[in-house]
């Protein structure tokens, strides 16, 4: 057989979660397939591949972005940070805390994005409204919960925040 | 739903991505946020030879003032754009659209110049930059000129822009004090391209309109400065309100909306008649605090 | 209460805890099917049709062959060499005319998206360049698409069959005309229903590997019933049953469309027996859109009868429902329309019926079973009258619905629609409603809105679900559906539980359910429980997730294995103690002594014992630390639940748009196990029946080209446009079972789209106008206010 190669690979080095990373791939391949097939982050999902969902939301240099929507390429000198990330800032925490104990969640698959999404609106926002939460979230498709308890979980998670003041305050 | 295959090149400098461009022409695609050409990539409705990510070229998304003109690159992030100061202080009527592009994520990646460069007859950009009068600013290998936003956009995804040629920057003029913009748009869910929008301006001296701007978007094919509108405001008065039923009326004969299944043409005018009459009374009050 | 101990024991029973699992899903740590690899996997795409309804030819596929990294192209030549056609067929209606159909469309296709050859490659990229090198013709025949055109019936959606009807069914009591010509009011009411489907956001995925040594299979799948699919697959591959093994790991969301069989799975297991590599496929969302099963596709006209004391004495129904280009398999797009019929009337008391329901087929994807099968369809209509009922008496419809509720003294009652009514609180359930919402002040609230010139509009639906489908439901239409589960419960030498079910877990949270009820029905820490679901090769056979059953259906039988469990552990303590076990409890893991409650040793010590040293215990003495149990419901082959929901709706005068303002639901489902996760449930639910009312639409061209690909053409709910949807409760038992749970999974969708249309024409009834098509156009709503001119297209 001839035909069993994969693409052509350019080789690319990004920081993900903390740890660093080179490794080849293709210029097709979007950022979320290289992350959960490249580097077996499965946590962030794919949803509908043209940026709608929201179930891919990755954060890039600081900043939440569709992984299905950038190429892994582009991703070359990066810092990446997904859900996988063994230690999550204290926003990813709260919010994690929160949506557990409020089942802000039921399949989970829009989960990891809805998360990242609420963690950059707690970190410009600290004490969003209701239709703020609302409002940053639309983006991000939840099929299964109606999304009241996700708006709930998000309040939660900000008075839990605002609760307990620490450093680890990002920049705007 | 992935790519085809595709070459990939990251100039870091503009002129390696002119001179790319220029040997590629239309097998070639500009990659600036990627929040458009991406999926129809993922789709495969479009299928470039070479992709040019001009993601690492220096000073493409600089916002800044240069004398009355407001300089933005046309890498900037339409979140950038949005939560820019000088934006907010120059060009408020851009600050209040954004509000209405897309969603977060989107915007944290989005780029003006991509939007802009893309034409699509519902996006927010495109109708604010021809109220504007702004001026797009384009560069190929050969040169580089300067196209009026006005002329720019020519039909349903259609532009000015040769194959050969990248958005570099926009250039705003900045208005007056006397001017007065507001921006209202209809989508069907928050952060939907526009079922109809208006991008409206107004010049005051003291109760007279002096002159106005009112530029619809995704009503028609693409975004076009409504002289007779504007033309029925000029010169009245702004207490005035049997106006704003003449320049309804004259919408019906002025435009020529789009049709699109759900939606049929009557539905489309009545929409812009209803922004119209909204965007004139919040104009009007604006005016009056 | 019930005398087993249900009700006393209640400590986790009834009691909102979050789901310890959703702990890993907050961390990104699920694992979905495409998050699992197999070593060697391939990935494989599909061909689909672009024309609605054509012959074809496929003309050339060596160019495909040769794309770098693809290693097979797979035509229905193929595929048919180790996967058979299945047909839909309904023994208790033999007429049911649904063509034999195949993983891969043979010589003409029938719908668009229909896979006609399949690429298996590399990597999925390069099975889609693969896709793009096979040269097909097609020769297009006249297709399908609108129910008007089925039934007028001048193309065929199959060539050369009779007829575009699937089935037909009619039914009638005796009195039906002669209550129409008594009756004091006649009120009619047309509805339409767009297709709408489901968008679990994690599409359908399968990843299939076959053992040619051992003629085996693993099949993991994203799948709402691993053991029906692993049956179908079994028969359909000709494989012994045991040898195929289906793992449902963390499944995305189903709400009935990861429930049928689907042509691209059967084709994966076929490519994985063809090729002996492991081989997966995953949905990408525009083949989701495209081919997953739509559903509620209908155009209902019915009339109602009302004597001249205010009572509903009789109804009238016509449903045409389309069906797509096949009956889907194994439980047939018919029983959508059928479970429309069956809850018809709903709440009421309506002694004379008539009804019939016509299936069409259509050049179109199939549609079936979707979250609440046919009850909003029935709701919505059944409601709409009500409302025009009261209109018609100039009475309020809530006291014409309170004097047409079934009251809990006619109980037992069997509609002559064929729901038996048993244990239902209408009366209750609406009180509370009224209070919930503070309808008094609403209304006043309302009158001052339109004062001041607000569109708004308020609108109330009762409603009857049924639920947890019992063996009658499939066994008597001779269709493989299991209704029963088995639990098996075994008790580890630290005391800690592990749970096996055929239950599946799809998001609602039946793990966290079963393992309340099992701490309860033992007596243990819930925390020492662990429930694991959806492999088939752990479980015995059983029903999986589908019609709300659950709580009502495998919670019954768990709770039955709980007790046994406790019984092995009584007998056995007692016997060490030398006291009876009816003189022992066992409570948070320890056994007591009654009545002193004091602690006489722990389940640790005692299945420890019994584990390493049954030499210590009495002679004969041979506790069973695994039990099981298993079965399901005898009576009530359909379990009903009941409940009222409202919404209050503005309409913006500017566009058209309908916003909800604020939903409540107030619904009844017996015992709740866990009230966290059911009012979540209801509220998922709530939404998704917004998203039917107002948004969701799978829109066809009228040449049968599908216009609703994307996630920007087809409109989900999503937060900026939801309103807070408040939930109560009332609680009465079912009667036939120890712990009284019914299905509460789908009384949210039941509903909502009833409660908003009536919102809706309430909002539009100052200006004369209504609107009888979901979901509610802007358009549609302009045009009804007069604002807008020309006709409805
Ligand atoms: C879910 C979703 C919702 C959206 N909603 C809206 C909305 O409501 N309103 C709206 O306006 N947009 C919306 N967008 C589009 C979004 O704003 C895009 O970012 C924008 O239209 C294109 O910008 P980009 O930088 O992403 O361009 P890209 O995707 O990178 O490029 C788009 C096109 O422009 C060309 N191009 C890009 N930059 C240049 C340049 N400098 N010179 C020449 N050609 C160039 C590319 O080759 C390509 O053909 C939405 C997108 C998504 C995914
Ligand atoms: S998968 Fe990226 S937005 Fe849906
Ligand atoms: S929890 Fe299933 S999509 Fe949000």
């Amino acid at each position: 057989m001839n035909n069993t190669s994969l693409d052509d690979t350019i080789a690319i080095s990004l920081s993900v979660n903390g740890t660093n990373v080179s490794a080849r791939v293709s210029p097709r391949g979007s950022l979320v397939d290289f992350l959960r097939h490249g580097l077996g982050l499965t946590g962030s999902h794919v949803g509908c591949e043209h940026g709608v969902c929201g179930a891919c939301n990755v954060i890039v240099e600081g900043r939440v972005v569709r992984g299905c929507l950038m190429l892994a390429v582009q991703a070359d000198g990066a810092q990446i940070t997904t859900i996988d990330s063994m230690s999550p800032d204290r926003y990813v925490l709260a919010l994690q805390q929160a949506f557990y104990e409020r089942a802000a969640l039921q399949c989970g698959f829009c989960t990891s994005g809805m998360i990242l999404q609420a963690a950059e609106l707690l970190r410009r926002n600290e004490t969003p409204t209701r239709e703020e939460i609302r409002d940053a979230l639309s983006g991000n498709y939840c099929r299964c919960t109606g999304y009241h308890a996700i708006v709930d979980a998000v309040q939660t998670a900000s008075h839990a925040l605002n609760a307990t003041p620490s450093g680890n305050r990002l920049p705007g | 739903m992935k790519p085809a295959r595709f070459e990939y090149a990251r100039p870091t400098n503009l002129v390696d991505a002119l001179i790319l461009l220029r040997d590629h022409r239309d097998d070639a695609a500009i990659l600036s946020g990627g929040q458009s050409l991406v999926p129809m990539m993922n789709l495969r409705v479009a299928s470039p030879q070479i992709v040019i990510d001009i993601n690492s070229i220096p000073d493409m998304d600089e916002i800044a003032i240069d004398g009355s003109t407001l300089q933005i690159g046309a890498r900037s992030r339409h979140n950038d754009v949005l939560r820019s100061k000088l934006v907010q202080q120059h060009a408020p009527l851009l600050s209040m659209a954004l509000q209405n592009v897309a969603h977060e994520a989107i915007r944290n990646r989005g780029t003006l110049g991509g939007s802009l460069a893309l034409a699509d007859p519902a996006a927010e950009m495109p109708a604010c930059m021809v109220c504007l009068g702004a001026e797009i600013v384009l560069r190929s290998a050969d040169g580089s000129r300067s196209v009026a936003a006005a002329d720019f956009f020519r039909g349903i995804y259609d532009t000015a822009l040769e194959p050969d040629e990248l958005i570099t920057s926009i250039r705003i003029p900045v208005f007056s004090a006397d001017w007065r913009f507001v921006f209202h748009e209809i989508a069907r869910r928050h952060g939907d391209f526009a079922l109809a929008g208006l991008a409206f301006g107004r010049q005051y001296n003291g109760e007279i309109v002096q002159d106005c701007r009112a530029v619809f978007l995704g009503v028609e094919a693409f975004p076009r400065r409504l002289i007779e509108i504007e033309q029925a405001f000029i010169g009245t008065n702004l207490n005035d309100r049997g106006t704003i039923e003449k320049a309804d009326q004259l919408l019906a004969s002025s435009l020529d909306c789009l049709e699109g299944g759900e939606y049929p043409t009557e539905y489309r005018l009545h929409l812009a008649q209803q922004l119209l009459v909204r965007c004139d009374s919040e104009a009007f009050d604006e005016n009056r605090r | 209460m019930s005398s087993n101990g249900a009700g006393k024991a209640a400590g986790y029973i009834g009691k909102g805890m979050p789901r310890a699992a959703t702990r890993r899903l907050v961390s990104g740590r699920g694992r979905y099917v495409d998050d699992i690899s197999l070593k060697g996997e391939l990935h494989a795409a599909f061909l689909r049709s672009p024309r609605p309804h054509a012959s074809f030819k496929i003309l050339e596929t060596t160019e495909a062959k040769a794309v770098d990294g693809v290693i097979a192209v797979l035509t229905v030549e193929d595929i048919e060499t180790v996967c058979g056609p299945w047909q839909c067929t309904l023994a208790n209606a033999p007429n049911l005319f649904s063509p034999p159909q195949r993983p891969l469309a043979l010589q003409r296709v029938v719908f668009q998206g229909e896979p006609i050859a399949m690429v298996v490659a590399m990597s999925r990229a390069q099975a889609e360049d693969g896709l793009e090198r096979i040269v097909v013709e097609y020769d297009d025949l006249p297709a399908v698409t609108s129910i008007e055109d089925a039934i007028a019936g001048e193309a065929r959606t199959h060539a050369g069959a009779p007829s575009n009807l699937a089935l037909e069914y009619v039914q009638s009591t005796s009195g039906v005309e002669l209550a129409f010509d008594k009756a004091a009011h006649v009120v009619h009411q047309r509805l339409k229903f767009n297709r709408k489907t489901g968008v679990p956001l994690e599409p359908r995925g399968i990843l299939a590997s076959y053992d040619p040594a051992d003629d085996a299979m693993l099949v993991h799948a994203s799948h709402q019933m691993p053991h029906q699919l692993q049956l179908i697959i079994a028969d359909l591959l000709d494989m012994q049953l045991n040898k195929v093994r289906v793992i449902c790991p963390d499944v995305g969301g189903g709400f009935g469309i990861k429930m049928h069989i689907y042509p691209e799975e059967m084709a994966v297991c076929a490519a994985t027996k063809i090729l002996g590599r492991p081989v997966k496929y995953v949905a990408d969302r525009i083949e989701s859109m495209l081919s997953d099963v739509h559903a509620r596709e209908h155009v209902v006209e019915a009339s109602m009868a009302i004597d001249s004391d205010g009572r509903i004495s009789a109804l009238k129904v016509d449903d045409i429902q389309g069906l797509g280009a096949y009956s889907v398999y194994p439980r047939s797009s018919t029983a959508e329309g059928f479970s429309a019929l069956r809850a018809m009337g709903g709440a009421y008391k309506i002694e004379q019926f008539s009804a019939r329901l016509r299936s069409v087929l259509q050049n179109k994807v199939m549609t079936g079973q979707y979250r609440s099968v046919g009850h909003p369809v029935a709701v919505a209509i059944t409601e709409a009258l009500i409302e025009q009922g009261a209109r018609a008496r100039g009475e309020s419809s809530i006291v014409f619905r309170k004097r047409n509720f079934v009251k809990a003294s006619e109980m037992p009652w069997v509609s002559p629609a064929g729901g038996r009514m048993i244990d239902l609180s209408h009366y209750e359930c609406l009180d509370k409603l009224l209070i919930l919402s503070g309808h008094a002040e609403l209304e006043r609230q309302i009158t001052v809105w339109r004062e001041q010139g607000r569109v708004v509009g308020f609108g109330l639906a009762s409603f009857v679900e049924f639920t947890a489908t019992g063996a009658e439901g499939y066994g008597r239409a001779g269709v493989l559906v299991s209704s029963q589960d088995t639990v098996i419960v075994a008790m580890d030498p630290t005391g800690m539980v592990t749970v096996q079910s055929s239950a599946a877990e799809i998001g609602q949270g039946i793990q966290q359910g079963l393992a309340q009820i099992i701490a309860d029905a033992v007596g243990l820490p819930i925390v020492s429980i662990r429930v694991n679901l959806g492999d088939t090769q752990a479980s015995p056979h059983g029903g999986g997730a589908w019609s709300s059953r659950g709580a009502a259906i495998t919670g019954e039988v768990a709770w039955q294995a709980g007790r046994k469990l406790r019984a092995e552990l009584l007998s056995a303590a007692a016997a060490i103690l030398q006291t009876e076990a009816e003189q022992l409890d066992l409570v948070e893991g320890d056994v007591i002594e009654k009545p002193s409650g004091r602690a006489r040793m722990t389940v640790a010590e005692l299945s420890e014992m019994i584990q390493f040293r049954p030499y210590d215990l009495p002679e004969g003495l041979r506790p069973q630390l695994t039990v099981a149990h298993g079965g399901g419901r005898g009576g009530d082959t359909f379990l009903p639940t009941n409940g009222v929901q409202a919404a209050l709706v503005e309409i913006d005068k500017m566009s058209g748009k309908v916003v909800v303002l604020k939903h409540w639901v107030v619904e009844d489902c017996g015992r709740v196990i866990n009230p966290l996760l059911v009012d979540e449930q209801i509220r998922g639910g709530v939404v998704q029946g917004i998203g039917e009312a107002l948004y969701e639409h799978c829109r066809y061209t009228e040449d049968g080209q599908f216009a609703s690909g994307t996630l920007a053409d087809y409109l989900l709910p999503m937060a900026a446009d939801m309103p807070d949807v408040s939930v109560a409760h009332v609680e009465t038992p079912y009667s036939g079972s120890v712990l009284g749970a019914k299905g509460a999974g789908e009384a949210g969708a039941c509903a909502a789209p009833a409660a908003i249309l009536n919102a809706v024409n309430a909002a539009l009834a100052p200006f004369g106008g209504s609107v009888d098509t979901l979901p509610i156009s802007p358009v549609a709503v302009l045009r009804a206010m007069g604002a807008l001119q020309g006709v409805a297209a």
